[in-house]
């Protein structure tokens, strides 16, 4: 039996936490340079010499405090999970900062190392630090590595074993003098009523004098508290007078500036400041310029919808070949009718129409993931805050409608780093608005079949940009109405500019991809199947036989190919699907809508690629009759007028993202009665601009 | 004086903070405390919001939390 070792990775945002993971343990979770990138604690495990070792990366977080999700999720975890070491990450280029949550940690009173991580970026900096001496001033193990270059990651493993098999040296962090008074006093008085020490009486004692109010919560019902509130108003009392400062948050912050400097002027050597700019704010001399910022913004914007699209569409006709070709060559090993049909058609026609995106979903997870991990997404946040403000948005909640365009289900979650709860709300109800990568197919298809290839991209751009502006009408709509009140504050970081790893964002777009297809060989496959046998069923002989009749009577060949074509929309209609679709037909007629379209249009709620695939298995029967229209796009072109392919489209921009996401929305919002709100409140608009859309294109 | 009258490019010593709950809490954990240096390095273009450095790090603020720092 191997031995597990549980580490609790603790690290402010921005130290490169999850970085230091897929260094470690050569996983593939998803790295930001963004504060709250990491939003549910995540779990790793691996293997190393006799020991399974087990991290939980905890969300980033500036201090132990409990005002925003991720902070609670972080400080709940260490005061009440079990966990064998915490494993402090900072950045070694900005310590003093950074060595803030250290001194809090240290106060928890577990076994800890601290890794010192970018060490490389320190060294260049021309930063010295003595991480031995540094060790034995706090008796903890402080390993320099850098994750990016893996310096120092073996020896950190080492020293987590080494750490393991020890026994815990006693802290060695002290407070100014009268603060150590206080402490003493008020653990004596704990120790003097046997107070439980499942956290320690030091802890207890600072966490009362620090007024943190998970301590009173546990300590203010019990009999002992009518011997510490004496005290404790005595020690505030006290402190207060002695540091001149009122607010007990200040003192504290105080108290660990002035350990943090002394051990600090003992242990590192930084060069003397140059009164020179770094290259972060050279570049944000130009990014985040007061006039030309947002400009530059939006062509970053522009250019990657033109490259999803342009790029994008050159293997498509490649994976579009392939698939016809899998098609006939699997349909003539197949004897069958029914059998090939059901594959040919249903199978690969579904599946096939949903892979031909993936080179566009491909490079727009590519876009996402270089504006994450350089840095911009918070300038953009910043950029944009005063107009978001505007509609009742945050600066921040730019971050889960960016990760919109991507996918729903991550934009829902990060969403928690707002830690008002109305503008958490708000943001979630508006990120349907943002139209992810599952609707990118339907667009590409529908753009494609109606609109100039030179015009392609810009329409694309339109779509997303419109849906992003109809958001922030929403969003201020919703403001004025449903969520009145006071706004978050705006603090954030901005991180340095860093250059992306290629390998982190090869990471990130790979596993979006593999899930992508993964959906496409397992969802979207048996859902394709479902449609294949909706719209073959059941099937009807008389009819079959009545047109073939019909057919082998006619000499002409052009009559021919009406009569099948009218055979087959016949018994479409009077299949499982078409019946459905008819009685649905009415409500989508003054959209200038067919029964088709609002079949997809309904399998679209299980999910967007199951529209394109249903549009594919829909139109492509009879396929075989008609050479003249081979794709589906052509099938398109011919059967759907334009006006009724806008409100098609502004449907699709609109109605909930699928099902997935509406039960993550649910979660995150805090119940099921919002998940019909949303629906209620996403379908009535989508109703309402496809028809004012439809006319408008009449 | 409150920090959106200051000038780009200067440093200011912390004086006061009018906040409370949890805006102080934000403040202070990016080391704004009384006494530690800040500089100004810029605004947005209708001046809705401001960036300032402390330390090492580039903090962005709105409008209405640069006027509850008080600097001189």
């Amino acid at each position: 039996m191997k031995e597990h070792i549980k580490i609790a990775l603790v690290g402010q945002p921005n130290v490169g936490k999850t970085m230091l993971i897929n260094a470690i343990g050569k996983s593939a979770l998803h790295v930001g340079n963004f504060s709250g990138v990491t939003v549910e604690k995540e779990e790793i495990t691996f293997e190393y010499k006799d020991f399974i070792i087990d991290v939980v990366d905890l969300p980033g977080t500036y201090m132990l405090s409990e005002y925003s999700l991720d902070e609670k999720v972080t400080s709940n975890f260490l005061r009440e999970e079990e966990y064998d070491i915490i494993l402090n990450v900072v950045d070694a280029t900005n310590l003093d900062r950074n060595l803030q949550l250290t001194s809090e940690l240290i106060q928890l009173d577990k076994k800890m190392i601290i890794a010192l991580n970018m060490i490389d970026e320190a060294k260049k900096e021309n930063i010295e630090i003595n991480s031995n001496y540094m060790s034995e001033l706090l008796k903890i193990d402080c390993i320099k590595i850098s994750a990016s270059t893996k310096e120092g990651l073996d020896q950190l493993l080492a020293t987590i074993v080494k750490t393991h098999s020890m026994k815990q040296m006693e802290p060695k962090f002290v407070f100014s003098e009268d603060m150590e008074e206080e402490i003493r006093e008020i653990v004596q008085c704990l120790e003097e009523h046997q107070y439980p020490k499942s956290l320690s009486h030091r802890y207890i004692a600072i966490g009362l004098i620090s007024e943190n109010s998970e301590i009173y919560k546990q300590l203010h019902d019990k009999p002992i508290w009518i011997y510490l509130e004496p005290l404790l108003l005595k020690a505030h009392k006290h402190i207060k007078i002695h540091h001149d400062e009122n607010a007990m948050l200040d003192i504290m912050a105080n108290e660990y500036k002035a350990y943090i400097d002394g051990l600090l002027s003992l242990t590192i050597k930084i060069p003397k400041k140059i009164e020179e700019l770094t290259v972060t704010q050279k570049i944000d001399k130009v990014l985040i310029h007061p006039i030309l910022g947002i400009p530059i913004f939006l062509s970053f914007m522009w250019l990657l919808f033109q490259l999803t699209f342009e790029i994008g569409s050159i293997p498509m006709d490649y994976i579009d070949a392939f698939f016809g070709y899998l098609g006939d060559t699997l349909g003539a090993t197949i004897s069958n009718d029914e059998l090939r049909s059901l594959v040919v058609d249903g199978l690969i026609g579904g599946v096939g129409a949903v892979v031909l995106f993936v080179p566009n979903i491909m490079i727009l997870y590519v876009g996402i993931a270089l504006l994450e991990s350089t840095g911009y997404m918070s300038r953009v946040a910043y950029l944009l805050d005063g107009f978001f403000h505007k509609f009742g948005l945050h600066g921040q909640s730019f971050i889960p409608l960016v990760t919109g365009f991507g996918c729903s289900i991550p934009a829902y979650m990060s969403a928690r780093i707002l830690k008002n709860d109305r503008d958490r709300l708000l943001t979630l109800f508006i990120i349907g608005f943002m139209s992810c990568g599952a609707r990118l197919p339907v667009y590409v298809l529908f753009v494609g079949a109606f609109f100039a290839p030179e015009m392609a991209g810009n329409v694309l751009f339109t779509i997303y940009m419109g849906g992003a502006l109809l958001g922030l009408v929403m969003a201020k709509i919703l403001k004025l109405t449903v969520f009145k009140g006071e706004s978050e504050p705006f603090v954030m970081e901005m991180p340095k500019y860093r250059m992306p790893s290629v390998m982190l964002i090869w990471h990130t777009v790979k596993t979006k991809t593999w899930l992508y297809l993964k959906k496409a060989g397992t969802f979207i496959a048996v859902a394709s199947m479902l449609v294949w046998f909706g719209s073959n069923y059941p099937k009807n002989l008389e009819l079959t036989e009545k047109y073939e009749q019909m057919i082998v009577k006619t000499e002409d060949k052009s009559k021919k190919v009406e009569l099948t074509n009218q055979l087959n929309e016949e018994l479409l209609k009077q299949s499982y699907l078409g019946e459905i679709g008819q009685a649905i037909e009415p409500l989508f007629e003054p959209l200038g809508m067919d029964w088709k379209m609002a079949v997809a249009l309904q399998t679209g709620l299980a999910a967007k690629e199951v529209v394109v695939s249903t549009l594919g298995v829909l139109y492509s029967l009879g396929d075989e009759v008609d050479e003249e229209s081979s794709s589906l796009i052509q099938r398109l072109q011919e059967d759907i007028p334009f006006a009724s392919a806008v409100a098609f489209i502004i449907i699709m921009m609109i109605y909930l993202p699928c099902l997935a996401a509406t039960i993550v929305f649910a979660k995150e919002a805090g119940g099921k009665k919002y998940a019909l709100y949303l629906f209620i409140f996403t379908s009535t608009v989508a109703y309402l601009l496809a028809f004012i859309g439809y006319h408008l294109a009449l | 004086m409150k920090l959106p009258d200051c000038k780009i490019g200067e440093i200011y010593k912390v004086k006061k903070l009018y906040a409370e709950g949890a805006l102080r809490q934000r403040l202070v954990s990016f080391g704004i405390i009384k006494g530690v240096e800040i500089k100004y390095l810029a605004h947005t273009n209708l001046k809705s919001n401001y960036e300032i450095q402390i330390g090492k790090i580039s903090l962005a603020l709105r409008k209405e939390e640069a006027q509850k720092i008080e600097v001189e």
